[in-house]
């Protein structure tokens, strides 16, 4: 026996190292994957919120969910197939009117902060609309009462739609101007070289190109108006009547949900339940059509 | 050859006269003076950031559309300058087609509404049958016909590189431009694709004048009939092509051409 070990043979300090090596890699592996599991659990949490409203929801909506509650009027308590007919009317005209006045000012303040990205006015207005953006919704309901409600002296669905418009253009506007600017400069130049005008650019080729994007914006807004209840306490008012009149209060799913569970009675707060799983369900439906909306302009956009 | 009172093939079409383009304060391209004679193919070569794209887009008043972006000095399309005082740079563009770098079809549209696009805008406006005849004449000439005729309301974007690259010259030659600007039309299409580009333009050059900006030597060699080489913003020289290739009087397009830098 020789004292030298054959080349190629790892010395005993070698094989110390490499053992560290392994129980090093060991320890990484365990915390790698203690760590994928907090996280794991952090996302499920995320989640559960929604998870539970659906079932709660569900659990005490559904029952009291019927035909009647889509075709009935608010009625007095025991007087029995009551519904909120009014308030699912009122809601769609509310959501009908903020798109009305926020789609044409958001879409145009969008395509004037793409086009003019730099000048000053763009810089103030992108800052402003960012900041409107996070205002608490009460603040715009104060807003519109300030201006529509106070001087004519009684509140109305033009208010309501005002103060949701008002909720909706900063949204309408940043989507816009970020799906605008998604539309690459050769598109518009194209457009140009042909001999389209600035506008006719904008319009037809870069406006259009960028729409699937703009639409699912515009839903995701319309998803988030759709509940809103303190934009509408001082402005749409509510309305336990049938009201199509955009000059007087107007009933909505929000409010009335609101005026029914702060109510004593248990037949009224069923009907909050069954309105609270419609409201969701709308807002659910719109947030799968935006999602829809996504992915067919995905498969139609560039091929490279 | 002069047939039925049209001119001779070579007269300037586009004389280019002490150009300057600006972005901001830095002039990208300095005093190019040059004539782009009719039914010929004038290549524009130089190494990348020389001012040649610039130049290009100069022709059509693309350049000034550019924040900050100006220019100065004279460009006489048919004697009439059209950075003279009240000419609409719309005009100037429904004269004048434009083709880039990579294919621009746009994906919103259909092939045939593609190849349609810049009639739109022109007037008189072709009913929709005389636009049907158009949008065909124009992708045969861009030999695109044949791979497209049965699917015309397929999106642009169903098409391959080449052939969106094609789309993009009918859809430029649909309006009957009298001259044809191509910005590195082959520089993002595989080789078999940009041959058939290079057939083309040596078509199209029976009908009007055609302006090529090319990375590429052989190209320009192989479809120009001049030539014009900018380095650094400089036109150093603009020759025939065959001269140019052959006995460069500068020395600095000799080493270019001879592939000592750019």
């Amino acid at each position: 026996m020789t004292s030298v070990s054959p080349p190629g043979r790892p010395t005993l300090r070698q094989l110390a190292v490499a053992e560290r090596t392994v129980s090093t890699i060991t320890r990484r592996r365990m915390v790698s994957a203690f760590m994928a599991m907090v996280i794991a659990l952090t996302a499920i949490i995320t989640t559960l919120p929604l998870l539970f409203i659906l079932w709660h929801l569900a659990r005490e909506g559904a029952s009291s969910l019927s035909v009647d509650f889509f075709t009935q009027m608010p009625k007095p308590v025991g007087e029995g197939n009551a519904g909120m007919a009014n308030a699912i009317v009122g809601t769609l005209i509310l959501l009908g009117t903020a798109c009305l006045i926020g789609l044409p000012i958001g879409i145009g303040a969008g395509l004037y902060l793409a086009d003019f990205k730099r000048t000053r006015l763009a810089t103030i207005v992108r800052f402003l609309a960012d900041v409107l953006n996070g205002m608490p919704s009460i603040v715009l309901g104060i807003f519109a009462w300030e201006f529509l409600v106070k001087p004519l002296g009684h509140f109305s669905a033009w208010a309501g739609g005002v103060a949701l418009a008002a909720m909706m253009i900063p949204m309408i506007t940043r989507t816009t101007e970020e799906m605008v600017r998604l539309v690459p400069t050769s598109l518009r130049e194209a457009a140009l070289a042909l001999g389209y005008s600035r506008a006719r650019t904008a319009l037809a080729v870069v406006l259009r190109t960028a729409m699937a994007g703009i639409v699912t914006g515009v839903l995701v807004a319309v998803a988030r108006i759709a509940g809103e209840t303190a934009p509408l306490l001082f402005t749409a008012f509510g309305n336990t009547f049938w009201s199509l009149d955009l000059t007087q209060p107007i009933a909505a799913l929000p409010l009335q949900i609101f005026a029914y569970a702060i109510s004593p009675y248990d037949e009224w707060h069923r009907l909050a339940w069954a309105g609270a799983l419609v409201l969701i369900s709308v807002v659910f439906i719109i947030s799968i059509l935006a999602r829809f909306a996504t992915r067919s302009s995905r498969s139609g956009g560039h091929g490279d | 050859m002069a047939t039925n009172g049209t001119p001779d093939a070579g007269w300037p079409r586009i004389r280019v006269d002490d150009l300057t383009a600006f972005f901001g304060t830095t002039s990208a391209v300095r005093g190019a003076t040059i004539d782009i004679r009719d039914r010929e193919v004038t290549a524009v070569i130089g190494p990348s950031g020389c001012g040649k794209s610039t130049f290009l887009r100069c022709l059509n008043r693309l350049h000034e559309t550019v924040p900050t972006a100006r220019v100065d000095g004279r460009v006489l399309l048919d004697g009439r300058n059209i950075y003279a005082d009240g000419v609409n740079p719309i005009a100037v563009r429904k004269l004048i087609g434009m083709v880039f770098q990579r294919p621009t079809p746009f994906p919103t549209m259909s092939i045939r509404d593609n190849v349609a696009a810049g009639l739109r805008v022109h007037s008189p406006k072709p009913s929709r049958g005389e636009t049907d005849v158009i949008v065909e004449r124009a992708l045969t000439r861009a030999a695109l016909w044949d791979e497209v005729k049965d699917r015309l309301r397929e999106p642009a974007t169903s098409l391959s590189g080449g052939q969106q690259q094609r789309l993009c010259i009918a859809r430029a030659l649909a309006t009957d431009p009298e001259v044809l600007l191509l910005d590195e039309p082959t520089a993002s299409l595989d080789p078999i694709s940009s041959q058939k580009v290079e057939e083309l333009v040596y078509e199209l050059k029976r009908d009007m004048s055609v302006v090529i900006v090319t990375h590429n030597m052989q190209q320009a060699a192989r479809v120009s009939d001049v030539t014009a080489f900018f380095l650094m913003g400089e036109m150093v020289e603009s020759a025939p092509t065959k001269a140019m290739f052959t006995t460069p009087k500068d020395p600095k397009t000799e080493a270019y051409i001879t592939g000592r830098f750019g």
